[in-house]
Order: C-alpha cells, then sequence, then structure tokens
C-alpha cells in the first residue's frame, strides 16, 4: 500500500445554515470598509494622492452642487427603473438581458410623439399619451422573446441579446429620418424652444416627475411580485416548470405575460430617459444602462426596495469616478479600478454569507493560542 | 501521530469519533465504527440517521470536521476519492457514476489517469477475470445507455473492483433491484466475502439485513447506536435500535367497504417526445375504498401512468380515462385530453403525489403555507393572494403530521425528506380528493414516517377514496394493497390480489415481457 501522509487541506469550505439579516448586513458592512481601504492603497500607491481626499472628491462629484445632486438622483431613476423591468423577468429565471433594446424603443416611441404631435395635440395630455406609448413599445420587445419562449422554447438570453442589435438598428434608421439640424447625424435636443413633451419642472426642479413615476413603479412592483396572485405564480414557474404545471399554472401565459410587464417598464425608462432626461434620442440613450442594471437586480435580490440601494451606489460610483479622472487628470482606468475593486468586494461578500470557511485544526489551534 | 493504537489484524478500518456537520445539522455525532476483514457489515438506520454521509467520509466525498480514520492500523486523511483509491476503499452510490454513452470497459477505465495508451483487450480480460472469480456478468462492449439499472450496478462494482478495491461500499443497492436481480447481488456479495473482501452495505430494509450481513451497526440520528451479530438478532429488536422505541411492524389493510368503479382507464397509451411508447394499450379499474397498488421495475411507466390521469401527458388516440366521483356514475367525466386547469376547474378532486416531490409536488425554495397555496392560491376574485388560510393549514399539518421544521418560514428543500414527503400528503389529502394518486410515497423514508404514511392512506381508504399507490417494496405493497396492478415495460403485465399474491410471482410478473422480447 502507498505510504499515506497527506495533510489535511488548509481550509475547507462549507455551506452555513441560516445566517442573520443583522451579522449578513454587517458583512456586507465590513467588505464596503475592506473595499474603500484596498481602494485607498492602490490610490497612494499608483498616483500617490491622498486617498481621503480623493473619496472627498468622489462625493463631491454625485453631490457637491444641487445641480449635481440632482443628476446624481435622476440616473440612479433611470437605473433603478430598468431594473424594475428586470426583476419579474428575473424571478421568473428568465434571463432577459435585452434591457437595452426595450429602453431604446421605448425611447424611440416617445420622441415619435415628441415630434409627430407637436402642435396637435396640448402640452399636457402629451405627456399621458408618451408613457402609453414608450410602455407599448417595450411591452411588444419584451413579447416577442417570450412568446417565442413559451410556444418554441428558444434561448431567451441570446434572443433577448440579438433583440438590442434590431432596436440599435431601428433607433440608428430614426436617427436618419428625424435628423436636425440636416448633415449633423443626431436628432438634437427636441422641441428645444417649445419645450413640447418635456417633463414639467416641480417646485422648481427639473427630475421629480421622474422621480415620482420611478417610485410609484418601486411600490408597484414590490406589491405585485410579493403579494398578488401573478406574482406567486412568477416564483412557482421560477423555481420549477414542472411544479407549475403540475398545480394547474399555464406556463406559457406566466412567461409571456411576465416578459410584456418587464419589456413594459424597461419602455417606461425610454420614456424617462426621453422626457425626462436627454430630450433627444440617439444610439447610446440607454448606454449601457440596460447590462449595468443586471447586477442591480442580483445585488438586490430582486427586491425593489433594495434596488433603490444599490442604483444610488452604482451611479455615486460613476459619477464620482468620473469626477476624480477630471479633477486629478487621471485616466479612466485608475476611476474603473475604484468601482470595480467596489463591486468585486461587495459581490465577494454574498460568499461569506452564504459560505463558512474553517481553516485546520491544528493552525486555528495555534491561533487561539 | 508517534503510536498507532489500533494496529489489530482483522480490523481493516477503524473510524475514531469522527464528527460531521452540515451548517446547523450535526450529521454525525462522535461515531466509532470498525470494519473487519472477510465481513459483511450492514449499516443500518432510517433516513437522514448520517449513514451514507458517515461512508462518504471512507469514499473521499466528504471530510470529517473531527475524529480520525485509521485503515490497516495506519492514521490516514482521505482527502478525496483517488485518496480513496489508494486505500483499496470503492464505494457504490446510490445514484450511478457512469457516462452514460461510453461502454462497459471504457467506464472502467475512466478516470484512472493512465499516462500510456489505454489497452482496451487487457481491460476485457481483466474485467473477464473479475466476472469470472465472482460470478458477475459483465459484457464489456455494451454502452452503458443500453444497460438495465441491474446491469449498471453490475458495472459499478466490477469498476472499483478493477481498481482493486478490497473494502466496498454498497448505498442502498437493492433498491432499485427486483427481487430475482437482489438474489443475484448476494450470491456475488457471499462471493466477494470469501475472497476476503470487506464489505459494507447501507439499507434500511430489516430482510435483508436478517439474510446478507454478518453483522449489523446501527445508527440514530447520527449517532451510533451499537453493533450486533446478525445471528443474535431479530427484525424486532434491530427496528427497535433503529427507531429508538418500540415500534409495530403491522401494515393495516381494512376489507374495502362497498367498492364502486371510480376511474376507468381504457387502452391508455402515451409516448414521450422522443416518440417512445411509455405506456402500451393500459386498462384498469381503480375502485372507491380501495387501494390498488402499482409494482414495477423503476421506468416501467409508472410514473407516465400517473401523471396521465392528472393530465400532464399528450394521450394517444383511443386512449380513455373515465372519473366518477365517489363512485356516482350520473356525474362521468372524460380526463382524457384535459390538462391539469381543465381538471382543477371542472372541480375533480385529484390529489396526486408525485415520485418528484421538490421537483414537481413542491416548490423548495419557497415556505410551507406558500407550498400548501400552491393548489388553491387562485381561489376567489382578488388580484391579491390570500395568505391567511394556508398558515393556518400549515400550523394544522406541522402538528398533526409532526413535521419537524425550525418555522413556517424556512424553505422546503431545507426539511428532510420525510418532513417534506409530509407536507405533501398533508396538502393533497386536505383537499379531500375523490381519487388519491401516489408515486413512490414512501421513498427514501423512515419507518415511522412511513407508517404515517400508510396510515394516511388507509384512512382516505376508509373515507371511500379510490387510493392509487405506486410502490418499489414488494413487502410493502403486498401488505398494503387490496389489489395490485404490474407494470412491466409500460403494458400490463398482470393484477393480483393483495391478499393472495405471492412475492415471487409479482417479481416474475414484473419481468415477463421483457424475457419475452428477448
Amino acid at each position: 500500500m502507498k505510504k499515506h501522509d497527506h495533510k489535511e487541506p488548509l481550509f475547507r469550505i462549507s455551506k452555513s445554515g441560516y445566517v442573520p439579516l443583522q451579522k449578513a448586513w454587517a458583512i456586507r458592512m465590513v467588505a464596503l470598509l475592506l473595499a474603500l481601504i484596498v481602494s485607498a492603497l492602490i490610490i497612494f500607491s499608483i498616483v500617490k494622492l491622498n486617498p481621503i481626499k480623493v473619496y472627498g472628491t468622489m462625493f463631491q462629484g454625485a453631490f457637491g452642487t444641487n445641480k449635481r445632486m440632482w443628476v446624481t438622483i435622476r440616473d440612479t431613476m433611470m437605473l433603478l427603473c430598468i431594473g424594475l423591468g428586470l426583476a419579474p423577468a428575473f424571478k421568473m429565471r428568465f434571463w432577459n438581458i435585452g434591457a437595452e433594446g426595450q429602453v431604446l424603443v421605448g425611447g424611440i416611441a416617445s420622441a415619435a410623439c415628441m415630434i409627430y404631435l407637436r402642435d396637435k395635440v396640448s402640452s399636457t395630455a402629451v405627456l399621458p399619451i408618451m408613457f402609453v406609448c414608450s410602455m407599448l413599445a417595450g411591452a411588444v420587445w419584451g413579447f416577442i422573446p417570450g412568446f417565442f419562449k413559451a410556444k418554441y422554447g428558444t434561448n431567451e438570453t441570446l434572443f433577448t441579446l440579438m433583440m438590442n442589435y434590431i432596436a440599435i438598428q431601428l433607433t440608428s434608421y430614426f436617427v436618419a429620418l428625424w435628423e436636425n439640424p440636416y448633415g449633423s447625424n443626431t436628432v438634437g435636443v427636441i422641441n428645444s424652444r417649445s419645450k413640447f413633451g418635456w417633463f414639467p419642472p416641480i417646485f422648481g426642479q427639473m427630475y421629480v416627475l421622474n422621480v415620482i413615476i420611478v417610485l410609484v413603479l418601486v411600490v408597484t412592483i414590490y406589491v405585485y411580485l410579493n403579494y398578488s396572485k401573478q406574482g406567486f405564480e412568477i416564483a412557482v414557474v421560477g423555481d420549477s416548470e414542472n411544479t407549475a404545471r403540475y398545480c394547474g399554472i399555464d406556463v406559457k401565459r406566466v412567461i409571456i405575460r411576465t416578459m410584456v410587464i418587464s419589456g413594459a417598464i424597461c419602455g417606461i425608462a425610454g420614456f424617462l430617459a426621453v422626457a425626462g432626461a436627454g430630450h433627444t434620442i440617439s444610439v447610446s440613450t440607454a448606454g449601457g444602462r440596460g447590462f449595468t442594471t443586471i447586477i442591480v437586480a442580483w445585488m438586490a435580490k430582486f427586491n425593489s426596495f433594495v434596488m433603490v440601494l444599490f442604483s444610488a451606489l452604482l451611479v455615486f460610483l460613476e459619477k464620482g469616478a468620473m469626477e476624480i479622472a477630471s479633477r486629478y487628470q487621471l485616466s479612466d482606468y485608475v476611476s474603473s479600478m475604484v468601482t470595480g475593486i467596489i463591486l468585486f468586494f461587495i459581490l465577494g461578500s454574498e460568499f461569506f454569507i452564504n459560505f463558512k470557511v474553517t481553516l485546520r485544526k491544528r493552525f486555528s489551534k495555534e491561533v487561539s493560542q | 501521530m508517534g503510536k498507532e493504537p489500533y494496529l489489530e489484524t482483522n480490523v481493516t478500518i477503524r473510524m475514531v469519533d469522527i464528527t460531521k456537520r452540515f451548517a446547523e445539522v450535526v450529521a454525525n455525532k462522535n461515531i466509532n465504527l470498525e470494519i473487519r476483514s472477510g465481513e459483511i457489515l450492514a449499516l443500518l438506520g432510517e433516513n437522514g440517521s448520517g449513514k451514507t454521509t458517515l461512508m462518504n467520509m471512507l469514499s473521499g466525498i466528504y471530510m470529517q470536521d473531527s475524529g480520525s480514520i485509521y485503515v490497516k492500523g495506519e492514521h490516514v486523511t482521505i482527502r478525496d476519492p483517488r485518496d480513496a483509491f489508494d486505500l483499496h476503499i470503492g464505494m457504490i452510490h446510490q445514484h450511478f457514476k457512469l457516462v452514460e454513452v461510453l461502454t462497459a470497459a471504457e467506464n472502467i477505465v475512466l478516470g484512472l489517469n493512465e499516462t500510456r495508451l489505454v489497452d482496451l483487450k487487457n481491460v476485457r480480460e481483466q474485467v473477464a477475470k473479475i466476472c469470472d472469480r465472482y460470478g458477475f456478468v459483465v459484457e464489456p462492449d455494451k454502452k452503458v445507455y443500453d444497460m438495465s439499472v441491474s446491469e449498471k450496478q453490475t458495472l459499478e462494482i466490477v469498476k472499483v473492483l478493477y481498481r482493486g478495491a478490497d473494502i466496498l461500499i454498497l448505498d442502498e443497492p437493492t433498491a432499485v433491484l427486483t427481487p430475482q436481480e437482489t438474489d443475484k447481488l448476494f450470491v456475488v456479495m457471499r462471493n466477494m466475502k470469501a475472497d476476503g473482501k470487506s464489505i459494507v452495505i447501507i439499507t434500511h430494509k430489516l430482510h435483508e439485513v436478517m439474510e446478507i450481513s454478518d453483522r449489523v451497526a446501527v445508527l440514530r440520528k447520527g449517532e451510533y447506536i451499537g453493533d450486533v451479530p446478525t445471528s443474535e438478532t431479530d427484525p424486532q429488536k434491530l427496528t427497535d435500535m433503529m427507531v429508538g422505541r418500540a415500534v409495530t411492524l403491522n401494515i393495516d389493510r381494512p376489507e374495502p367497504v362497498d367498492p364502486k368503479e371510480s376511474l376507468v382507464v381504457k387502452n391508455l397509451t402515451v409516448k414521450d417526445i422522443n416518440g417512445v411508447t411509455k405506456l402500451d394499450n393500459v386498462s384498469f379499474t381503480a375502485y372507491t375504498g380501495e387501494i390498488l397498488g402499482i409494482a414495477g421495475i423503476s421506468g416501467c411507466g409508472q410514473k407516465e401512468l400517473l401523471e396521465a390521469v392528472a393530465g400532464l401527458h399528450k394521450l394517444e388516440k383511443g386512449s380513455s380515462i373515465m372519473f366518477y366521483p365517489r363512485g356516482d356514475r350520473d356525474q362521468g367525466e372524460d380526463l382524457a385530453g384535459q390538462t391539469p386547469i381543465d381538471i382543477k376547474h371542472k372541480g375533480v378532486h385529484l390529489a396526486f403525489v408525485p415520485e418528484d416531490r421538490l421537483g414537481m409536488g413542491l416548490v423548495g425554495n419557497m415556505n410551507i403555507p406558500d407550498n400548501l397555496m400552491l393548489k388553491c392560491y387562485d381561489q376567489g376574485r382578488s388580484p391579491f393572494t390570500n395568505r391567511k388560510k394556508p398558515r393556518e393549514q400549515a400550523i394544522q399539518i406541522i402538528r398533526d403530521l409532526e413535521v419537524v421544521t425550525p418555522g413556517l418560514r424556512t424553505p422546503v428543500r431545507r426539511l428532510s425528506g420525510g418532513n417534506v414527503q409530509k407536507i405533501l400528503v398533508g396538502r393533497e389529502i386536505a383537499s379531500d380528493p375523490y381519487l388519491l394518486m401516489t408515486a413512490y410515497a414512501v421513498r427514501g423514508l423512515d419507518i415511522n414516517t412511513s407508517y404515517t404514511i400508510y396510515r394516511l392512506l388507509n384512512d382516505q381508504k376508509k373515507k371511500g377514496t379510490a387510493v392509487i399507490y405506486v410502490g418499489e417494496d414488494l413487502d410493502v405493497l403486498l401488505e398494503l394493497c387490496d389489489r395490485i396492478l404490474v407494470l412491466c415495460s409500460g403494458r400490463v403485465s398482470g393484477i393480483v390480489d393483495g391478499k393472495t399474491a405471492r412475492k415471487e410471482e409479482v417479481g416474475l410478473l414484473m419481468t415477463s415481457f421483457k424475457e419475452e422480447t428477448a
């Protein structure tokens, strides 16, 4: 027999059982702290800047002036809105990575209303019309992959991804169609003089309506997913289609319905982007947010209220990173690194919540002595 | 470790003070076990008592949290299955670890990490040698997907023998075998024992323990209760050790009262998505107030039969499933071609406990009340779910069926198999069914829970429900059921009277069509 001189492995990983909420949040906070420390070390060793000052600058970038703060809030709402759209689909384990396209078609619909309805309807009536049109456009963009998944079992990840490219091409077409001024290859700010189809300022602030619409959605989606019968069906289908079929849930209907809802909310995000923020449409209207939001939805475990926090964090990091890049004339990479480190630690902390790491016995004994 | 305190000649493996935890659950607690050379040791215990966990630490699947393992007197650390192989320990798991598209010989050499080219001819010769020595039959060039369950199991055993195993661990090997195949397995096991190999058989079937083992070690709730030579014990004593108190081992079989036709199935034919016939012209009748047993080797159409009645399969032309609630001829309803949604909306009180509890009957990530709500969540007009009623129902089921759970909000996948099944059966019975179908209702359950399930089925029977019981343990089928329908390759090979039929007779019917076609 071969001689056995194996040592016990240095550490072992085992599943941890029930983790109290306070402990889980404590772990997350520690992760955030560690992330800040590691980033500080890197900032200091590479660019020789005072990390605390850098963090201060980041904060300034996001909240430094009244205007900046409102832009941060506006972008948070935008990200949050897409996240709310993804939540029902993701809860059904339908990997909708087509939010980008759904936002774009929603944006096209809004822009079309702004262009074709001016002088035809009043400026108060146009906003609800835009809202509905964007929602419908997004719903159609969600319906198509949902229908094919339900009917033919197509892979939704590829399908929704491909739908993004169609939406981008469609946007290019409309940009060419609505080009203004001629030869600029952009649509320019639509109705810049009449502000027709723009969100009206409330209490003197431009973006209050964005906040109201999205917060209403936060509550609605939370109630829908957790307390409604349809939300219950989504959870069952997501966990096991067999169980759903067994207990008499029409799986195909649930898939299509949920994707229509998911697409519709992303369409609303397109409405916000055009009517409530950019007042224009371009292929970068969604700006990759359809993908960034996947992180938001996952980190929040599809809980709408937690999503508010994570959207705010991501937008804060983005704005802060932009600010340090311009203030210290750093390349974008340094700020991306900081953002990356913070996200890495926060995502990594989930591992330590779900698993327990045990050190080799002899080793841990020495430590305790 | 300077001293080797356990250097004894006839002890092959000694496990000392083994403890293993999974999160907050202690699966094994300070277990001391010895395996002697040239013996068949039965490791007996209820489900969840930690038998498989304990053996998985020998085969390198898990590592103990504390305690030591000595092989032939030497202190060892088994980090992975390769270490186990080097120590000549081989385990045959309940779920076979074979590559379906490869042949028997290819599966045997798979993972051996040979640096030179594999000489399959040499492998075949060696396999033949092993087979001759112990009385196996293995066709080296047969693909695994063409093999029966019993053939696959044989291949698994040959595989570990080929790797030089002296210590074989068999995890519930008979669960998937017919009585005839079990006898064959036992012959082989005795041959291996005669050759000086140590064999551990994990099981909870008492008559098998009595028949095959030399010594029995009993675990209960992760603790080592003790061991006895088989010749000095009997099933009743072993049960008491296993359960921790005296248990009566008789199953009631009340006489059916006023049986009426409740489910009349005619010419039921079902094909799977690949067009393979799963049920072929099945006809039978289930009566109110009786338990109709369905026996058969696994995969002979039992699952499809129940699922077809529940509306989960597309039926071929000519199939008819007439359902008479409580035997009332006027309210007959043809279930053929209906979906589960139709059946639910028709108000047909049909309860179904499927084989795949967490994959079909329940939602693993949901808590108990939500799982109870599965079948009635859409009642009422409100767009919102009513969680009050399922909550009350959950409390009642937990109390009545003695479900062990940390709380109402625990996801059911965290519960043990027996408790999961209690919730599923509890929910189905609570719907006050006219027809109750159960598939492998006691699979993997401990004796106590199994008897609770039998009692619940008998209660339904007495209430005049037509009960269909698909089972795998022939002893139980013969004790519990009034009539037994035997399926073989999707066809009905016979319907026998549960009171008079003999086990061998049913066993033969289970394989009869196969022999015809072979």
